[in-house]
């Protein structure tokens, strides 16, 4: 049988508004997941060793701030030094204007996630790049 | 706890007018009602409040709770229900404040001399994420964020830059700041003192309420203990040396904010107050010495009758708190006044026009519910901070409402309504219903650290975007009448000058490198050692301390030695 699927969602910077991490914390754990949620306030640094230690498929990241072009880039390098990019997902949400997210995926992150995404698109989104990504791995 | 007001149980109706309405209603609901559902069922099974008070169909004087005259009674006066003051708008229109900050504090200075040009009343500072959480500019916690969501103020210079030509002693000013609000009032305070002000002509507010940040706003440094420490030196600084300035916005915008209904809001906000005047009380200063500059900071939500209610509840509430609980004697000790904001996360990037209608009804039931000023939120809120023309368009929505709709001129114009008066009972009754439980569990701080609040709020949060994914809760152009293609942002946005942080950095260390730093180096050791002495005021060692150049981010980072940090566990 195949693990469940496991998602890190995480909040860096100094940005609190943790509204939208919780709610989508319950409703992938709703779904069947497993999701671990670091809290708030944290370094890009503690993401992902994290992600690594909890060897989780997924890695969401919501930022409000309007810091995601300083943090995402920092969140891609360590993941390529830890050896996890193009393993593990990358995903976004939160507050992020239309121009920017062509500028993240170019960056490699996997999707972003908009705030005002149905319960179905979430999980949905979720499910489909992490059961893609399986199918790519048992391949190669 | 006590629930009513100085014993007067006397009925507005009497009780052959609410005999008869009862027999009414009967006869009616035999009648003409029955018809008319058998013809057209209504549109639900049953009806409810945003907080889910169960609604009735139409409201008689046969309800049989409401309409205690002492309950009600007159603006100004206990249990202050209908307002703060006897004329309210009528002698002064509320503050127009509508709140502004971005880039560095030269910025924001001409941002704000437009808005008083444009007829604003008062100022209101939003400051960015690393002054808010007490990083200076340069620190690498800080990248990315410098001016973006706020304005950036690390020295003293930088509050000097953001109030240039601004008259500080006709100017009330409004700072939108918590766990660093001890510093930015004392570099306040030097500003005021560097120009020759008294300080006793000072008005605004520090938000300063470091209770609802661990509850729902996250912004915090140090514990919850050496934090309420903190506000206690800043409320007993300001009784004693600024008496028309507020040294706490006692804050239930950002609970709702978080997912909280109207009575968690005004339940969690008041009990966030009690915790501050016992804690104030408790340092030997007496209740009625700085209970009348408590101030107040609510939302204005979606649910129009609900907020007004709300806002009359909470009046009452508190009045009640201060007068029996805390022995108040003063009037001014047991009145809540209360700035106020529309609810920013009712906004939606669909169809952003809808914003400004949203906007409006929110602001409607604040000047019916006797707010003291106003922020409205800009159309443009859901992609970014706003624009010079959205925070034009807010200013004219609340210069409508007081200058053309003509509700300004009778005070608390619902008074009386059967509804609202019913409505107004039953808020209050929840809310004292969770002060009880929050009593029984040990007061508000016992609650917090076993995240009480924090529960209850997410909980609510997931409901309602449960119901808002089921379409029970309607959000038009997003879950009903939604457009095939989403909508394009309504106006060009605030941009951030990429350029502004670097600018800040430089100017920063600037300062740095010419200041007395071996002076600095004994100041911040004085207020290190003031910190250890619980009982010891905090204040004057940070004033010099900002005076000889101190950035924030220094004084914040060497009190983190004996205070410690703080770090939540989270509740989802």
């Amino acid at each position: 049988m195949q693990r469940p699927i496991r998602v890190l969602l995480a909040k860096v910077g100094l940005d609190g508004h943790d509204r939208g991490v919780k709610i989508v914390a319950r409703a992938l754990r709703d779904a069947g997941m497993e999701v671990i949620y670091t809290g708030l306030h944290r370094r890009p640094e503690e993401v992902i060793a994290a992600a690594a230690e909890e060897d989780v498929d997924l890695i969401g990241v919501s930022i409000l701030s309007g810091a995601h072009l300083t943090i995402f880039p920092k969140l891609i390098d360590l993941m390529k030094k830890e050896r996890v990019f193009g393993e593990m997902l990358l995903v976004a949400g939160g507050v992020i204007p239309e121009d920017d997210v062509a500028r993240l995926r170019r960056l490699g992150v996997d999707a972003v996630i908009d705030q005002e995404a149905s319960a179905d698109e979430l999980v949905g989104t979720v499910r489909a790049l992490v059961e893609a990504r399986r199918a790519a791995g048992a391949d190669r | 706890m006590k629930t009513t007001a100085s014993g007067e149980g006397i009925r507005v109706i009497g009780d052959e007018a609410r005999r008869r309405a009862a027999e009414d209603l009967a006869d009616w609901e035999r009648r003409e009602l029955a018809s008319s559902i058998a013809r057209q069922p209504e549109r639900a099974p049953e009806f409810r409040s945003a907080s889910g008070i169960p609604l009735h169909r139409t409201y008689t004087p046969a309800e049989a709770k409401a309409g205690l005259w002492g309950e009600i009674g007159l603006p100004g006066r206990y249990p202050f229900t209908r307002g703060p003051y006897p004329t309210m708008f009528r002698g002064r229109l509320w503050t127009m404040r509508q709140i502004a900050g971005y880039g560095t504090p030269e910025d924001t200075n001409e941002r704000f001399k437009y808005l008083i040009a444009e007829g604003q009343t008062g100022l209101s500072v939003d400051f960015d994420m690393p002054t808010l959480m007490g990083y200076d500019s340069d620190d690498d916690m800080s990248s990315g964020e410098v001016g973006r969501e706020g304005v950036a103020v690390d020295v003293l210079d930088d509050m000097e830059a953001l109030f240039a030509g601004i008259d500080l002693e006709k100017t009330s000013v409004s700072m939108t700041i918590n766990p660093t609000a001890w510093i930015l009032l004392a570099m306040y305070v030097s500003v005021a003192q560097g120009r020759g002000n008294d300080p006793r002509t000072l008005s605004g507010t520090i938000q300063n309420d470091i209770l609802k940040e661990y509850v729902a706003q996250k912004e915090w440094i140090y514990p919850i203990r050496p934090s309420m420490r903190i506000v206690r030196d800043t409320i007993a600084y300001g009784a004693r040396h600024l008496p028309r300035y507020n040294p706490i916005n006692i804050s239930g915008y950002h609970i709702s904010e978080a997912g909280a209904n109207a009575i968690q809001e005004v339940a969690f906000t008041l009990a966030n107050g009690i915790a501050y005047v016992e804690e104030v009380v408790r340092a030997g200063v007496p209740v009625d010495d700085f209970a009348p500059r408590l101030a107040f900071y609510f939302i204005a939500q979606r649910d129009f009758f609900e907020e007004i209610a709300k806002f009359r509840a909470a009046r009452r509430v508190w009045a009640k708190i201060m007068k029996e609980r805390f022995g108040a004697t003063r009037g001014e000790s047991m009145r809540v006044r209360f700035h106020c904001q529309t609810a920013a996360a009712t906004l939606t990037k669909a169809q952003p026009y809808n914003n400004v209608v949203r906007t409006t009804l929110q602001a409607l039931t604040a000047v019916l519910g006797g707010a003291q000023s106003l922020h409205t939120n800009g159309l443009d809120e859901a992609y970014a901070i706003p624009s010079e023309f959205a925070m034009k368009l807010a200013l004219r929505t609340q210069q409508i409402i007081a200058e053309e709709t003509n509700v300004a001129s009778v005070v608390d114009p619902l008074a009386g309504s059967w509804y609202v008066e019913t409505l107004t009972d039953e808020i209050e009754r929840a809310v004292w219903s969770y002060l009880d439980r929050i009593q029984a569990m040990g007061g508000t701080l016992a609650a917090l650290e076993r995240g009480f609040f924090q529960r209850e709020i997410a909980d609510t949060a997931y409901r309602t975007w449960q119901e808002t994914q089921a379409g029970d809760r309607v959000v038009i152009g997003v879950n009903k009448y939604a457009d095939e293609r989403g909508g394009a942002p309504p106006v060009a946005l605030h941009t951030v000058d990429p350029d502004a942080e670097r600018r800040k950095v430089v100017a920063l260390q600037r300062i740095k490198a010419e200041r007395d730093s071996g002076a600095v180096r004994r100041l911040l050791a004085d207020l290190v050692e003031v910190a250890r002495d619980e009982r010891a005021d905090l204040m004057p060692a940070t004033i010099a301390a900002v005076k000889a150049r101190a950035s924030l981010g220094e004084i914040v980072n060497a009190l983190k030695e004996p205070f410690g940090t703080y770090r939540e566990t989270p509740v989802f």
